[in-house]
């Protein structure tokens, strides 16, 4: 690793989105690695390796990486952190600097497009109301215009891309 | 006492079982609950890639609630944590809540702070008591253990739920498991994540974090693993087979919902609950509550 490579920006740029400011009071104790059940499982995700890295400005090297996508975001390492860090929302801050520079995994599209589709994740038809009638249950909706006025994906593009 | 429902994606077109139960738990505890049509997604699962139309969708929620004036319960964890922690966020931060009215204002919306939102569960052991619970029991579930699942966003971020219960020594659902007379089990992978929030990501990740806490519970041998979240019921429940099938092993630990116990407590029948629907079906429970 070369400083000359760093982005010495890159932790102000993760510490101005809504979450991120904890990244400034880490002090690298790993209290949020000895804890993260997904680095018992999967050591390469290391809660500290990513702060680290983000605070010597490797912006590349941590947006790029699969590797940020694996949190379970279970909020167990902002319950340990004696600094009152909360490294799910700085990674969350991450991430979204990751989609925004198009390292999303292809899921995060798709989850938008359902959203202005259905309104919901899950799709429901008359079948899944004759289920829940069978039931007595009420029937549900789907009522996406408030979702396509919110992500801003309009009604047509969505009929073209289902075409398409 | 009243509140609106929040049903979110999963819930009322997997786990009727839990929208079933949780109805006619409700009832029989003098709780309504009301339906709007127009309530949907929360948010969360646009959270890691677009945080900033994840708040406008929960804030909608939050808003919707406002105009029924009623305090917002939720089914699933992941939902009711979004909508605690949108509340939470835009309550502390009137820039934001700005923001998100701009969004919400063509929608005819506006959110003002002060929405309860709320799991199911929180919203009963507050409004209506454990020991309230108790006294409504006609029968008696002693003989069985099960082992509660809390799941992580029923108890994590404390400072959004506001210190209701220590994440790392939670007791709420075990006092609920025990006002029925059964036996709740504590055990070491008690506060296990599920996975669930990584399934997407990497399926094989997710299968390992939920088959340890499988296989402990299937060594223990208990009546049933006890769920209030339905990302967790689809690593627990769903994906029992497929995890047992990648760990080499074969276990069957049965998975229940929290508010299908207390309706057999309350004197449901197994078919009210419907236990008929769940997939790793809890044998012996069954055969005891048969008429």
């Amino acid at each position: 690793m070369r400083l000359n490579d760093c982005d010495p920006g890159f932790k102000h740029q993760i510490a101005a989105e809504p979450g991120g400011a904890g990244i400034r009071v880490c002090f690298g104790c790993a209290a949020c690695s000895a804890r993260c059940p997904v680095g018992a499982n999967r050591p390469e995700y290391d809660p500290r390796r990513i702060i680290r890295a983000a605070l010597l400005g490797q912006r590349e090297e941590v947006l790029a990486s699969p590797l940020i996508w694996l949190c379970s975001s279970c909020y167990t390492c902002g319950e340990v952190c004696p600094q009152g860090v909360r490294f799910t929302d700085v990674l969350t801050a991450i991430k979204n600097l990751a989609a925004r520079e198009g390292h999303a995994p292809p899921s995060a599209r798709i989850t938008a497009e359902l959203l202005a589709k259905q309104g919901r994740l899950l799709e429901i038809t008359e079948f899944e109301n004759e289920k829940r009638a069978e039931l007595g249950l009420p029937p549900v909706e789907q009522r996406p215009s408030d979702f396509q006025s919110i992500l801003g994906i309009a009604p047509q593009e969505q009929d073209a891309g289902e075409g398409a | 006492m009243k509140a609106l429902l929040f049903l979110g994606c999963t819930v009322p077109v997997r786990n009727l079982n839990y929208e079933l139960s949780a109805r006619k738990v409700c009832q029989a505890l003098g709780v309504e609950l009301v339906d709007d049509p127009a309530l949907a997604c929360c948010g969360y699962p646009l959270k890691g890639s677009d945080q900033g139309h994840a708040l406008v969708i929960a804030a909608r929620a939050l808003a919707q609630a406002r105009a029924h004036g009623l305090p917002l319960v939720a089914l699933c964890s992941a939902c009711a944590g979004t909508l605690a922690e949108a509340e939470h966020h835009l309550a502390h931060d009137p820039i934001a809540a700005e923001a998100v009215n701009k969004e919400l204002e063509p929608l005819g919306l506006r959110y003002e702070p002060g929405v309860k939102a709320t799991h199911l569960m929180r919203f009963l052991l507050n409004e209506v008591g454990v020991e309230a619970i108790q006294a409504k029991m006609t029968k008696s579930l002693e003989g069985f253990s099960f082992a509660p699942h809390y799941g992580c966003h029923y108890l994590k971020p404390s400072e959004v739920l506001g210190g209701l219960e220590d994440p790392e020594n939670p007791q709420s659902l075990a006092r609920l498991i025990a006002a029925t007379g059964a036996e709740a089990v504590n055990h070491p992978r008690l506060k296990d994540c599920c996975g669930g929030g990584v399934l997407g990501a990497d399926e094989e990740l997710a299968g390992s974090l939920a088959g340890a806490k499988l296989a402990e519970l299937d060594a223990l041998g208990v009546t049933a693993m006890v769920m209030v979240c339905p990302f967790c019921n689809v690593m627990f429940e769903g994906q029992q087979k497929a995890i047992a099938k990648r760990m080499d092993t074969k276990f069957k630990v049965p998975v229940v919902y929290l508010t299908q116990l207390l309706g057999l407590g309350l004197g449901l029948s197994p078919d009210e609950v419907g236990l008929k629907l769940n997939r790793v079906k809890p044998k012996e429970l069954i055969k005891a509550f048969k008429e």
